[in-house]
């Protein structure tokens, strides 16, 4: 499984009421809550987002509320993966369960800019950075996790499992 | 190499006789808690599993809190949604408008949380009962949904901090303050992933609602559960408000911590946390500045207790709001409510100049009932104060303790009790 796509820039602990503000928490539809995907923190991320994209971002991603509509939003407005330093724990299960690939990555989140086009290879935890020619290795996810992801997401896998 | 009481009980829950820092568990679960805006999508996601019904009907909690009674019509379907999921289920323990309160104020009240659970909650507060000696964290909607399908949950078993709490907190220096101080020692993510475990001699002296307090915002820290030794005020407090049994955990003498640090709470002074990062902590002697304010917020599942409540009263009593000044305040259960009335509190507020609310978390995340305007300032004894959290994006917010909270409505700027 890989992504592909072009980098959005953030700093540290973005937190999930910029992400998704509560105000728009009286709704649960994904493509409705994409509309306003870190309206709080970048008005221009839902007009220039496309699918595939990828969000890089410093430490403590997610933190905050445990609201899973900002994986959810995250994945509807079409990105890709999110590469941080550090993930808050409740936003990383979350992302997982719904099947929103995410990667811990101190160096790359180092060597990545705004417009970067970036790949990433899920299977191997590498990262290629194709505008500055470099390459990183990511964690991988435990295998359990895999299966969570390749099942895209909690549901599928217990699902399967039965 | 022993054990810390966090891992003793995800050991217990795993049905395994060790288990250590990293490693992943599957545990059973005593309780499952949603709120009105994560329930919904937890029972959509229900609807998508094979498995039929719930584990057990006695084991989840579903408290419509945050945007209730409902703030509009879209709120109002989930909640109605909520609502009838219960019904379907025949949940036993569903509170309605009416019953209901804020989910971490009310579960330890009812009685649904004691010393030895494994608990999940769909709210990232769910870590307040490990002031109860519970193991309890806050998660997202899929997993409340396989919660409430199979009653079990995957955890990473934590590695832990350990703080020494030492002394005995002066006068108008409370829970908030302890877990504000430490916060701004460690930082909004010093505790990520890991049980923030208090001990120590100081601890007799806190109350339970200031250990509800100070594990409440372990959150905030980044951790994934604080929690207490079982003591004597534990146990008391679990034997008045519950019949359920409990068991006690306690920490391995040679448990391995990451960190340790010593609190003395004989040294904590009233502390506020500046916009916009519960970190940016200052103690009240510290602000040098006016910080004029327009609003002022006293509840929520941090600070809505009885106690909370008290102090705010003994500030205000004889005293008035600032005019042009809001002051809100949210008793966070009913029987907090009730109580508060009895003891003669809410007619204070009232006179004082506030304005006494049903229960709901509505303001603390910008929900309803008190949202900033542009450029707005308020004083909170909520527990986040990032960007736009209660309102417009440029409002700000400052974390205080109740007292801090009652005094600067009155100062109509930041200030503790002793400046009034």
């Amino acid at each position: 499984m890989k992504a592909n796509g072009t980098v959005f820039r953030y700093g540290d602990n973005v937190d999930t009421d910029v992400i998704i503000p509560a105000r728009y928490l009286n709704s649960s539809d994904p493509a409705e809550l994409a509309t306003h995907c870190m309206e709080d923190i970048d008005q221009e991320f839902v007009k220039k987002v496309q699918k595939g994209d990828i969000i890089v971002a410093d430490k403590n991603f997610g933190c905050g509320s445990s609201r899973e509509h900002a994986p959810i939003a995250i994945k509807a407005a079409g990105v890709s993966c999110v590469i941080a330093e550090t993930f808050a724990r409740i936003f990383y299960r979350n992302a997982i369960n719904i099947g929103l690939p995410i990667i811990e990555c101190p160096e790359a989140v180092k060597g990545i800019e705004a417009g970067d086009q970036v790949e990433v290879d899920f299977d191997s935890g590498m990262i290629y950075n194709r505008t500055r020619s470099t390459q990183y290795k990511g964690q991988a996810f435990p295998e359990f996790m895999q299966k969570i992801i390749a099942a895209e997401g909690l549901i599928n896998y217990i699902n399967n499992k039965q | 190499m022993g054990m810390t009481m966090t891992q003793k009980i995800l050991a217990a829950a795993a049905g395994l006789d060790k288990v250590e820092a990293g490693q992943l568990i599957e545990a059973n679960l005593d309780l499952v808690l949603g709120n009105d805006i994560t329930s919904p999508v937890a029972i959509k996601e229900m609807d998508k599993m094979k498995v039929q019904g719930v584990f057990d009907r006695d084991k989840i909690a579903l408290v419509p809190d945050h945007f209730v009674p409902n703030k509009d019509i879209k709120s109002a379907e989930h909640c109605k949604c909520v609502r009838e999921f219960a019904r379907k289920n025949e949940i036993t323990n569903y509170f309605e408008v009416g019953e209901m309160g804020i989910e971490h104020a009310l579960l330890p009240e009812r009685g649904l949380t004691v010393a030895g659970d494994v608990i999940i909650g769909a709210d990232s507060h769910t870590c307040t009962y490990g002031a109860l000696g519970a193991f309890s964290t806050g998660v997202g909607s899929t997993d409340m949904a396989a919660g409430m399908a199979t009653g079990k949950a995957w955890f990473k078993v934590p590695g832990a901090i350990r703080f020494n709490l030492t002394g005995r907190l002066p006068k108008w220096v409370s829970g908030k303050d302890v877990i504000l101080h430490i916060i701004g020692m460690i930082g909004v993510d010093g505790a990520l992933y890991k049980s923030m475990e208090f001990v120590g001699e100081g601890i007799a002296s806190l109350s339970m609602d200031d250990r509800f307090t100070i594990a409440n915002m372990a959150i905030e820290a980044g951790g994934k559960n604080g929690i207490f030794p079982v003591d004597e005020k534990a146990v008391s407090y679990m034997k008045e408000h519950s019949a359920r049994p409990y068991k006690i955990y306690e920490a391995d003498a040679d448990a391995v911590y990451d960190q340790e640090y010593t609190v003395d709470l004989n040294t904590l002074r009233p502390t506020v946390a500046f916009p916009h990062l519960p970190e940016n902590t200052h103690t009240i002697d510290e602000i040098r500045e006016d910080i004029v304010i327009d609003q002022v917020v006293i509840g929520s599942c941090t600070n809505g207790r009885l106690e909370d409540l008290r102090t705010a009263a003994e500030v205000l009593k004889g005293r008035h709001v600032q005019k042009g000044m809001r002051c809100i305040v949210i008793p966070a259960t009913q029987a907090i409510y009730m109580q508060a009335m009895e003891e003669g509190l809410l007619k204070i507020f009232i006179e004082a100049g506030a304005i006494v609310s049903t229960p709901t978390c509505g303001p603390c995340l910008g929900g309803y009932m008190g949202i900033l305007a542009e450029g707005e300032r308020c004083v909170s004894t909520t527990n986040r104060n990032f960007v736009g959290r209660m309102g417009h994006v440029t409002s700000e917010i400052y974390l205080a303790s109740p007292a801090v909270a009652a005094a600067s409505a009155v100062a109509g700027k930041i200030a503790g009790p002793e400046q009034l």
